[in-house]
């Protein structure tokens, strides 16, 4: 019955996963897109927890910790280059 | 007695979702970048938590639960931190557009 529970979880996630990718294609100014992938990032960790939890996997929950890092150093790296205009 | 930690897991996963579901309509409806920042940061920190707490809440107490609740005060911590930097982002840009006008 749980298991039933978590699936629904993860269809209803996955749905709202593709709404902010919309958000992400069209959004007006490049601090759009970057608010879109930093939504999408938590929405794809707790994604992958559930199925990690779902598949009875539990190693699959490193997977979403790396993720977590990537996302956040991803969203500070482009906001530093909006702020700058450079890297470095 | 687990049939009682099912249905406070079954509340916190709904409640979790709502808030998923609430930070997106944000991010689709709202006019401006910086309300949209607003409406998204803490409605997922909080869609994310309750979730991970009703799952913890569900396997019960182990190793698992341990790695759960590390992703849990990882993401706690640095998604304010990058709505910040976000949002600090887009204020010292349109800052500097103003000046080249």
């Amino acid at each position: 019955m749980m298991t039933n529970v978590l699936i629904g979880l993860t269809w209803i996630l996955g749905v709202l996963s593709f709404f902010s990718l919309y958000r992400a294609i069209i959004g007006p100014t490049s601090t759009d897109r970057v608010i879109a992938i930093n939504v999408l990032s938590t929405k794809v960790t707790t994604l992958i927890i559930l199925v990690a939890i779902i598949y009875e996997q539990y190693s699959f929950i490193d997977v979403a910790i790396v993720y977590a890092m990537i996302g956040f150093t991803m969203t500070v790296g482009v906001s530093k280059y909006i702020e700058n205009r450079k890297l470095y | 007695m687990q049939t009682m930690i099912n249905i406070i897991s079954i509340v916190l996963f709904v409640v979790g979702i709502f808030f998923f579901v609430v930070g997106t309509v944000g991010l689709l409806r709202l006019p401006d970048a910086i309300t949209r920042v607003h409406a998204t940061t803490k409605a997922d920190t909080l869609g994310l938590g309750l979730i991970v707490v009703g799952l913890v809440l569900m396997i019960g107490f182990n190793v698992t639960s341990l790695k759960l609740i590390f992703v849990l005060v990882f993401v706690w911590i640095t998604n304010p931190t990058a709505a910040h930097v976000i949002t600090k982002a887009k204020v010292n840009q349109e800052k500097r557009k103003e000046e080249k006008q």
